[in-house]
């Protein structure tokens, strides 16, 4: 399977490497740094290299590339799985800064995700319902593409071993799941309740799909018109964002981001409310708005400095959304109860709901 | 780790003066004095006798080792902790000693006793890190004794060091594959192993040393099946994916079945329908038909690995997911594949490099099976923010998933990418428009025009681009566009792009009789820059000039000799190889010229249009999800996935004898039952039983093979017996003996007894249809066995009834039949005739007709469309396709619009059902037998080749509360006819969706209706003030209120109460003010009021209330109208 690992910061340096097999030679990583240098913007490495002795499989995560190297036929989702679960695992670990002087002790229990013997003072189970609305919104504002992906992520401190049954008011909204192995797959098929014996600490129980099947609601509108004149240095731009479907909740943390072409110099603009941004090497535009106040609509207005002589773009720059709303489950999802068997504690249970904008994306 | 010790190690050097013996090792060879000294320190602080120093020491060490630094000088002296009682520092002199010890034998054989005395240890986290480290260290005098320590630890008696022990095998196989044989003997023996945790690892160490011994699966066959939902998500991959290539050895392809059955003689048939007549004695009588090729039916352990596997779809992990998508992709009869795409969709949502792979897989699986993953046809849109490779794929699936239906909507998405920044992408985009064009005949010439605009783009990519294409496009037709050519042929003044040049000189030539003109003086133009062009565009104009001198040598004969002679001196000596033989073949010399007389023959003939096809064609003879695949070639030690047998092996092979299965169930259910805890425990064998007999999915895919037998396996001779007699007989002898094992099981073992039974009945039907066409006699004996089999169980009369006239039905002239079932059915009588034939070609819109299905191989000859896409296409394919100009076109949303609730949808695509194509629209009338049923439309079109026998619905399985009341069954639907019938169905006032077979003679298809909750009511009649006082009592909780702002075009009473009665099924109230709309209804199930209020105020701004005790319902109908009015 994977025969080495390289950690490689964004500067270049290999800066951790690890032998499961015979070492492997740092020089391996010249192909990777071939392919990236080829690639020219990091998201486009390709995830597999095939070298002449080796193949690499690797996955960017927090400004790191995780490079492994393979001598054999293996499924390469297998490899990126496990390189994300070490992400995953380092930044648990080194995320807080206080690093332990023990390393976690490999434990065995007949439970393997829950270790034995856990004991809290305070019992607590916290579930976070957040879900996303991922859309595409096209120029004359229709909803060209939209559906809401939800995970539920737990923070989970009880004592013992205590087996959950989380069940909902209208589970039938959920259309397609993934679970978290504990979660008692047979008891969800008959009844729909998610049944399990909870790891200890964070995880994330199911992550879900809520597709445009069930027309979802799209809680903004966006008001644009970016336009560059033939023949002249400039242009002008003017974004206005409303609230739309937000079931009375405040809409708030909104930001607007977009990549302006390469064309464009610099950018004079005016908001209503909050500040904005706009980096002239990367070309990107950032508006910091905040919350939505329906009686006066916040807008960005203003002129566009374009490379003088340069042929007008030909694309107007799509705007990328994000927002929040507190307290909602945009599908509707309400959990019903949360039950504990097998403890004799009360423990303390609740439950936060919150919606944002996922890959939400208004083409101009 | 902390970061400091990892610079710490700068700080040494002070201590003590550096010792001569580690100076000569090569390993440590620094040149500066300061390295001979920097890790005397570590050896000081590593010989006191203090735990704490000892760990900082090795801490450091370690952190070197991550960081590539050598280390190696330090070895003798961490060798000698290896003993050290404290756990930590153990630990990493072991992370050091695995890293170094191949470097440095004769010093690691020092450590080899600690390790054997570990292995010894009561503890068995020390057991299993002993031997974890013992075979690390690759140091090959000690192969023995790592032999002898793997055997010993796979009969250890903790499952963490049998597992350990697993892992192990690989490693010594590298180290030694002499070992090989020894090695199997302990695989098989850890094969045999009942604990989810070893399982995963020595299938690894399986495939890794012996993945032929395929042999030394059989015995485990069934217990891996059963014990992999339990299994680590890791171990689960390395299963499923051994698995797949298992089943290709041992079972028959679930595919072949059609043809197949053509090939069969007839009396394979009738043998093995006698088979099950005679029961057990006929065993002579089936061996005598053996020689005949067998009627397929599923391998019950084929059916096992498939129903296993499928929960897995849901696992968090992608590796997991793809491993049982390929598996299903791979092994599962073509109806139940689309399973896998829903959860492929939803890889999409993770890292980037999980959508690069499960792309690729897309890819590659959409050019096969195109349907699956058509509903999700908008996941595959592009983002502007996508890496550009992602782009890249996304476009490569949405081509494949283009067809004559969807196109519009795909080009209109196409237009937007066009205009993006990437023009990479752009790129791309071109081609698969181009693609498009020349698998979807009808869109050919409106893409050709858009390419053709794209010509006067500013960047020169695009351009390029856009000639690659359209000379492969023109190659079609050349004839009907000799102005493209001409306008191709200025471009050469401006386009600099060597790829686009060449195809401009290439088309020029090929076509000169459509440019008679230009040509020539291209050629001069060309003839000037020759000596600058590149080489593709160079042995271009050679051609150009070759073509030009043989149809108008008059103009062009000096031209073509100067630049024959440019080429003649050029520095590449292709050119110069082209230059001679052209002058050879079109100059006639003196001697022969016999050649220079068949030049002509030569350059002009006609050449075919070349095939734009994927890239990701044919892509799936490697295993999908391989590394392999992803790279399209072979990688070292991909196991080919073999054919399908054509005979399938004995499957007896697979029975284990005695063991009760039940027993090696693990305490822990990974997604599974846990059975230790006591809540649970308390619904005991008997409901989990219960449990177990519902089907894993209650939505409509279900199972078609024996639900339980397999699962309980067969543990009595007769069932291994029935095995190897005729396949039909065997499910219903091992359920049978599943009988005599426990009075509980009995029901269980009746149930699949009766479905089974009931499957091999539609087997048999089908198999007859096929050989005697529609008469009479064939008929007859089907529903003799089909009333057998329901009557051997549990089925209620109704059922049976039915089964009755059925048989009557066959000896009667159509019509009158019609009459008689309902005369005959009390329950059907009442009824307005509800079965109306149709002339073939009444349905096809005059739309539909027009289309021509080219290069659809997927597709049987055109059939009746769902209805709203013919219309919608007429109407604005036009407008939305004129041209793919980058001029800000508006676009029409006609297509985005969703289909209204009193549209029909489709219930079956034709694809799915073989020909078969049934939509199904809410009608909206009360349904006269049950005022509680939604009445549901059923249109049903059969566009095969064979007239469809016998559609009816099949024993439904529904969630509680909902019921179905069926339609009666349609006799025959001969092909081109369409037929509509009615059917309720109690929808127990929630949208769940409705599940049920429908059943022709030869095929049971899982069906699915879910109504939109404004379906679940009807109308009721009330004044304003009865509104208002039933408005009164539905407050607080039972009100739900929400603003909304009303669009311009949706302002006017007309629009607002039409949007809102095609939402929901809902009547008018009057109402005084004129700003107000207010509608009232009933729940169908409940009867429960659903009053809808519309409060529109000047400006757009509303406010919709709606009361109902039945909240969700509230709720949802809520979200429902917002939808409709605001869009």
């Amino acid at each position: 399977m994977i025969h080495s690992l390289f950690l490689i910061n964004c500067s270049g340096d290999i800066f951790l490497e690890k032998h499961w097999k015979s070492v492997v030679s740092q020089s391996v990583c010249d192909y990777f740094f071939e392919a990236q240098e080829k690639a020219a913007d990091v998201e486009n490495v390709p995830p597999v290299i095939s070298t002449p002795h080796h193949y690499l499989i690797s996955i960017y995560r927090d400004k790191l590339f995780f490079v492994s190297v393979i001598q054999t036929e293996v499924p390469p989702l297998f490899v990126i799985e496990f390189l994300h679960r070490v992400a995953d695992t380092f930044q648990d670990y080194f995320g807080d800064s206080n690093v332990g002087d023990t390393l976690p002790t490999g434990q065995l229990s007949n439970i393997p995700w829950r270790r034995a013997g856990v004991k809290y003072t305070n019992n607590e189970a916290y579930f976070d319902v957040v879900e996303e609305i991922d859309a595409i919104i096209d120029k004359s504002g229709s909803t060209v593409f939209a559906e809401i992906q939800g995970v539920i992520d737990a923070c989970i401190k009880l004592s013992g071993m205590p087996d959950l049954s989380l069940s909902f008011m209208n589970p039938r909204l959920l259309d397609d799941v993934s679970f978290h192995p504990c979660i008692r797959f047979k008891r969800w098929e008959s009844e729909r309740v998610l049944s399990f014996i909870p790891p200890d600490g964070n995880f994330r129980l199911i992550s879900y799909r809520v597709s445009s099947q069930n027309l979802v609601a799209i809680p903004v509108y966006v008001k644009h018109s970016i336009s560059f004149k033939e023949n002249s240095s400039c242009g002008r731009f003017d974004v206005t964002i409303g609230p739309k479907q937000n079931m009375g909740k405040t809409i708030e943390g909104i930001t607007v981001t977009v990549h302006m072409p390469k064309v464009v110099l610099n950018m004079n603009l005016t908001p209503t409310q909050g500040g904005y941004t706009f980096d002239p090497v990367t070309k990107v535009l950032t508006w910091d708005v905040g919350k939505i106040t329906p009686q006066k609509l916040p807008s960005l207005k203003g002129l566009v400095n374009l490379q003088s002589g340069a042929p007008k773009p030909e694309e107007n720059p799509s705007l990328n959304i994000q927002f929040k709303i507190q307290q909602l489950a945009i599908s509707g999802l309400k959990v019903n109860r949360l039950d504990m068997y097998g403890e004799k504690y009360k423990p303390f249970k609740g439950v936060k709901y919150v919606t944002k904008a996922g890959k939400f994306q208004v083409r101009t | 780790m902390s970061a400091a010790p990892a610079y710490s190690e700068d700080k040494g050097g002070s201590a003590g003066p550096g010792e001569p013996e580690y100076g000569h090792d090569p390993a440590s060879g620094g040149i500066f004095s300061s390295d001979y000294k920097r890790h005397d320190d570590l050896k000081e602080m590593l010989d006191t006798n203090k735990d704490s120093l000892k760990l900082e020491a090795m801490k450091r060490i370690v952190a070197m080792i991550a960081r590539g630094k050598n280390a190696s000088d330090l070895f003798p002296a961490v060798v000698k902790n290896v003993a050290c009682k404290n756990i930590e520092v153990k630990k990493l002199v072991y992370v050091y000693l695995v890293r170094y010890a191949e470097e440095q034998q004769d010093l690691a054989l020092l450590s080899i006793s600690t390790f054997q005395r570990g292995l010894k240890d009561p503890n068995q986290l020390i057991r299993a890190s002993a031997l974890r480290v013992l075979s690390s260290i690759r140091v090959p005098i000690i192969v023995p004794i790592m032999m002898l320590a793997i055997k010993e630890a796979a009969s250890d008696m903790s499952p963490y060091v049998r597992k350990t022990a697993a892992h192990a095998i690989p490693k010594l196989y590298s180290l030694d594959s002499d070992q090989k044989d020894q090695l199997i003997e302990v695989i098989e023996k850890l094969l045999a192993d009942k604990t989810t945790l070893v399982a995963g690892s020595v299938v690894m160490a399986f495939e890794e040393v012996c993945p032929e011994r395929i042999d030394l699966i059989h015995k485990n066959y069934r217990k891996l099946c059963n014990l992999l939902i339990d299994v680590e998500e890791w171990g689960q991959v390395v299963i499923i994916s051994m698995l797949t290539r298992y089943a290709r050895t041992q079972f028959l392809s679930p595919t072949q079945n059609e043809s197949l059955l053509e090939e069969n003689p007839e009396k394979a048939f009738y043998g093995s329908e006698e088979d099950e007549a005679k029961g057990p004695g006929s065993e002579e009588a089936s061996a005598a038909a053996l020689p005949a090729r067998k009627p397929y039916v599923m391998d019950p352990d084929h059916r096992l690995l498939l129903r296993n596997t499928k929960p897995l779809l849901q696992s968090r992990s992608a590796a997991v997911v793809m491993a049982v998508a390929q598996l299903y992709f791979h092994l599962a009869p073509k109806a139940e594949v689309g399973v896998i795409a829903k959860a492929l969709v939803r890889l999409l949502r993770s890292h980037s490099e999980v959508q690069y792979v499960v792309l690729q897989n897309v890819a590659t699986m959409s050019i096969k099976r195109r349907g699956m993953f058509e509903p999700y046809l908008k996941s595959f849109y592009i983002r502007s923010t996508d890496p550009t490779q992602i782009k890249i794929l996304k476009l490569e699936v949405l081509t494949n998933l283009a067809n004559e239906t969807n196109i519009p909507t795909v080009l209109r998405e196409f237009q937007t990418y066009i205009r993006s920044m990437d023009k990479d992408f752009v790129a791309a985009t071109i081609q698969a428009i181009g693609r498009c064009a020349t698998n979807i005949g009808r869109v050919r010439d409106t893409c050709l025009n858009g390419l053709v605009q794209l010509l006067s783009n500013r960047d020169e990519l695009v351009v390029a681009e856009s000639v690659v294409v359209i000379k492969k496009l023109l190659q079609m037709q050349p004839a009907q566009h000799g102005e493209i050519i001409k306008h191709l042929a200025k471009l050469t003044d401006n386009i600099q792009v060597p790829m686009a040049r060449a195809s401009i000189l290439w088309l020029i030539g090929e076509y000169c009789e459509h440019v008679p003109r230009m040509a020539p003086d291209v050629l001069r133009k060309m003839a000037k820059s020759f000596t600058a062009e590149e080489d593709i565009v160079k042995l271009q104009i050679i051609n150009l000039a070759a073509k030009l001198y043989l149809t108008n040598s008059k103009q062009t004969k000096l031209l073509t000799q100067y630049v024959l002679s440019l080429a003649k001196y050029d520095q590449n000596y292709d050119i110069r190889d082209r230059a001679r033989f052209t002058r050879q073949l079109i100059v006639p010399s003196e001697q022969g010229g016999a050649l220079s007389r068949h030049a002509k023959k030569l350059f002009l003939a006609p050449k075919p249009a070349p095939v734009l096809e994927s890239s990701f064609k044919d892509r799936d003879h490697f295993q999908l999800g391989s590394l392999s695949h992803l790279l399209n070639a072979k990688a070292t030690g991909y196991q080919e996935l073999p054919d399908w047998p054509e005979e399938a092996p004995d499957p007896s092979v697979r029975n284990v004898e005695e063991e009760d299965l039940s027993l090696i169930e693990t305490h822990v259910g990974l997604l599974g039952e846990y059975t230790e805890v006591p809540e649970w425990t308390k619904c005991s064998n008997r409901d989990k039983r219960k449990e177990k007999e519902k089907p894993f999915y209650s939505d409509s895919e279900g199972e078609s093979g024996p639900t339980e037998s397999a699962d309980s396996e067969p543990e009595s001779d007769s069932g291994s017996d029935s095995k190897s007699s005729s396949g039909s007989g065997s499910g219903e002898s091992s359920s049978e003996s599943d009988d005599d094992d426990q009075e509980d099981e009995e029901e269980r073992g009746r149930g699949s007894e009766s479905e089974q039974s009931e499957e091999e009945g539609e087997k048999k039907r089908r198999r007859k249809k096929k050989k005697k066409e529609p008469e009479g006699r064939g008929e007859n004996s089907s529903s003799d066995e089909v009333s057998d089999s329901s009557s051997s169980s549990s089925e209620s009369e109704m059922t049976s009834e039915s089964e009755e006239e059925q048989v009557e039905w066959g000896s009667l002239p159509p019509r009158t039949r019609l009459g008689q079932a309902r005369a005959a059915c009390p329950l059907l009588t009442p009824v307005p005739p509800t079965i109306l034939f149709q002339p073939p070609s009444s349905k096809r819109t005059p739309a539909a007709q027009e289309v021509s299905l080219l290069d659809l191989e997927d597709f049987a000859p055109p059939s009746v469309q769902p209805v709203t896409t013919p219309t919608v296409m007429s109407t604005s394919l036009a407008a939305d396709l004129e041209g793919l100009t980058l001029t800000d076109s508006s676009l029409v949303p006609s297509l985005l619009s969703p289909v209204s609730a009193v549209g029909r949808q489709e219930l079956l695509h034709r694809v799915a059902g073989e020909g078969l194509a049934v939509d199904y629209a809410f009608s909206r009338q009360p349904f006269s037998r049950d005022p509680h049923m939604v009445s549901v439309h059923i249109y049903f079109s059969n566009s095969s080749e064979t007239p469809v026998k016998g559609l009816h619905v099949g024993t439904p399985k529904l969630p509680a509360g909902i019921s179905i009341q069926e339609f009666p069954e349609i006799e025959s639907l001969a092909p081109g006819e369409s037929a509509t019938a009615v059917m309720g169905i109690n929808f127990c006032d929630s949208t769940q969706a409705a599940n049920f077979q429908l059943c022709t003679q030869t095929r049971q298809f899982y069906v699915s209706i879910q109504p939109p909750v404004g379906e679940l009511m009807a109308p009721v009649f009330m004044s304003e003030n009865e509104f208002k006082k039933e408005q009164g009592k539905l407050t607080g909780m039972n009100e739900i209120t929400e603003k909304l702002t009303l669009p311009d075009a949706c302002r006017s009473d007309h629009m607002v109460v039409q949007k809102v009665t095609a939402t929901a099924n809902l009547g008018r109230v009057p109402c005084g003010t004129s700003d107000e709309y207010r509608f009232a209804g009933r729940t169908l199930t409940s009867g429960s009021l659903v009053l809808l209020t519309l409060d529109a105020r000047p400006a757009g701004a509303a406010q919709l209330t709606v009361n109902s005790e039945k909240m969700v319902i509230g709720t949802m109908l809520v979200k429902d109208i917002i939808q409709a009015l605001t869009q």
